[in-house]
């Protein structure tokens, strides 16, 4: 598992460049493994991962330890220990749109988003906020073009290739298709983010209360 | 008990540390002093371990007294004149203050940011392994308000080794920082131009980012989208304005602007310095290659 360009960052970091999201998650993967020494962050995005280092004498040591880094299995995308189930009410102000936008019915969108696993990509936008992955490409959709000031915290959206579910109220301009009671985010938790980079989720509707 | 009484914040006073390293990858930045440097120093000064909370006072106007006991303090960065009860001591030295006295200060007539601490440091409950206030997921303690009471750790057994420290002047006029090329220089028609302009610091900034001003760059290919990527402190994203924005502490963790250029880590600790209206110059650390690949590896 190497990358397949490695670019310095200014003086402190080093954006390895990936070809697919799912080489992205493999990489950050292997790096979790390994904890290569002066690494203080790894950081997944769409097509790259950043590793934030400790000094600049740190740069030109990670970039040889990077090209000896260990071939991955192929199982490492492999769903792991556990998948995350999250109840989704499928009542989203956009769901009509995505269905005329994607050409199915509003029963087809609901049943599309549930049918297959996604799995967290990255995160970012927010803390808690995890862009989901590898889902029915069907659902790809635009950013809605008139982004809405507040969106409350538990919408279900979708942009792009991706879904992902906000964690608390922010504005946002993705189109939303339902809403979950899932706490996304909870600082007093040991782990405060309920979805990590790797984890797979599962969504399954429920009917509203 | 020892603590500190908050009597007046001036325009913002925050609890800084060195940050949360290592969370990036759940959306939380690392956040910390804006000015490193001046923090550590702070610290230094009255013999703390670098990492205790310092309170970050941007544009003077705080003041503290202090109750339960003596403490030693030491102000570092901006110079805005810190006094205890009317008196003035001077920047980046160490200074007994009796139990019942008033810290102050007033405006510094130079640099943004002063930095106060209190030997033992500020022991406020720490959220996710740090001090720092991250303005921009309210992570942290939050904003300092006037009858806020800091409580102050115990201190080392080391002992102050500095009465006082020699600091390089905090530059008002033109400034000039460092930037290593890329990652995504080849995505303008002229990256070149970054270090041919003279820049303007725009009050548009605070501990996100930096905004400057100048003639904008352009985009080789406008209709072309970056897919998001992490980003570090110092990383100058330039949205389609064309009008570079230089990341600060707070900054989000990942974003889809492209990265001319990132300035050298130690720049950015000048960054946490400049006020708006202040001229900026950039200039490569080294030369920049024009493929924009100088700085690639290929398996």
């Amino acid at each position: 598992m190497v990358p397949n360009v490695i670019r310095d960052y200014g003086d402190r970091a080093l954006l390895l460049e990936c070809e697919s999201s799912e080489q992205v998650l493999a990489l950050a993967d292997a790096l979790r493994q390994h904890q290569l020494p002066g690494v203080l962050d790894i950081v997944p995005a769409a097509r790259t991962v950043l590793l934030t280092l400790a000094g600049p004498h740190d740069q030109a040591t990670t970039r040889q330890r990077l090209t000896r880094l260990p071939a991955e299995p192929a199982d490492s995308g492999a769903r792991e220990s556990s998948e995350v189930l999250i109840e989704v009410i499928y009542d989203g102000p956009d769901l009509a749109d995505v269905a005329a936008h994607t050409g199915l019915t509003v029963t087809e969108v609901i049943e599309t988003h549930t049918a297959t696993p996604w799995r967290v990509g990255f995160g970012g936008f927010a803390p808690g906020f995890a862009y989901l992955i590898g889902g029915d490409p069907r659902l790809a959709v635009p950013r809605r073009t008139d982004p809405r000031t507040a969106v409350p915290a538990g919408s279900v959206g979708l942009a792009g290739e991706f879904s992902g579910i906000y964690p608390r109220q922010s504005p946002g301009g993705w189109q939303l298709i339902g809403r979950t009671d899932a706490v996304l985010w909870d600082i007093d938790r040991p782990q405060p983010a309920l979805l990590e980079p790797g984890m797979w989720v599962r969504f399954h509707a429920v009917a509203a209360r | 008990m020892i603590t500190l009484e908050v009597v007046r914040t001036g325009p913002l006073a925050l609890l800084e540390d060195l940050g949360r390293p290592g969370l990036a990858h759940v959306g939380v930045t690392r956040s910390g002093a804006a000015d490193r440097r001046a923090h550590r120093l702070a610290n230094r000064l009255v013999a703390n371990p670098n990492d205790r909370a310092t309170v970050e006072i941007t544009l003077g106007g705080f003041a503290a007294r202090v109750h339960g006991g003596d403490v030693d303090i030491a102000v570092t960065g901006a110079d805005a004149g810190p006094a205890v009860d009317g008196m003035p001591f001077g920047t980046n030295s160490i200074h007994h203050v009796r139990d019942g006295e008033v810290i102050s200060l007033g405006a510094p007539i130079t640099g943004l940011r002063s930095y106060l601490a209190v030997r033992g440091g500020i022991t406020v409950d720490p959220v996710l392994g740090s001090r720092s206030y991250d303005s921009m997921s309210a992570i942290g303690p939050r904003p300092l308000r006037p009858g806020d009471v800091l409580p102050v750790g115990e201190h080392t057994e080391r002992y102050p080794e500095l009465d006082q420290a020699p600091v390089a002047a905090i530059v008002d006029d033109l400034l000039e920082l460092r930037v290593v090329p890329g990652p995504r220089d080849d995505w303008f028609t002229d990256p070149d131009a970054l270090v041919r302009t003279d820049w303007v610091a725009t009050d548009r900034s605070d501990r996100i980012g930096m905004r400057l001003a100048g003639q904008p760059l352009a985009y080789r290919r406008p209709d072309r989208q970056l897919p998001s990527e992490g980003a570090t402190r110092g990383a100058i994203q330039v949205p389609p304005s064309g009008q570079p924005v230089i990341l600060g502490p707070d900054h989000p963790v990942t974003g889809g602007y492209p990265v001319i250029g990132v300035l050298a880590d130690a720049d950015t600790d000048t960054v946490a310095q400049i006020r708006p209206g202040q001229m900026v110059r950039l200039r490569w650390t080294r030369p920049r290659i024009a493929a924009g690949n100088s700085a690639a590896w290929y398996s």
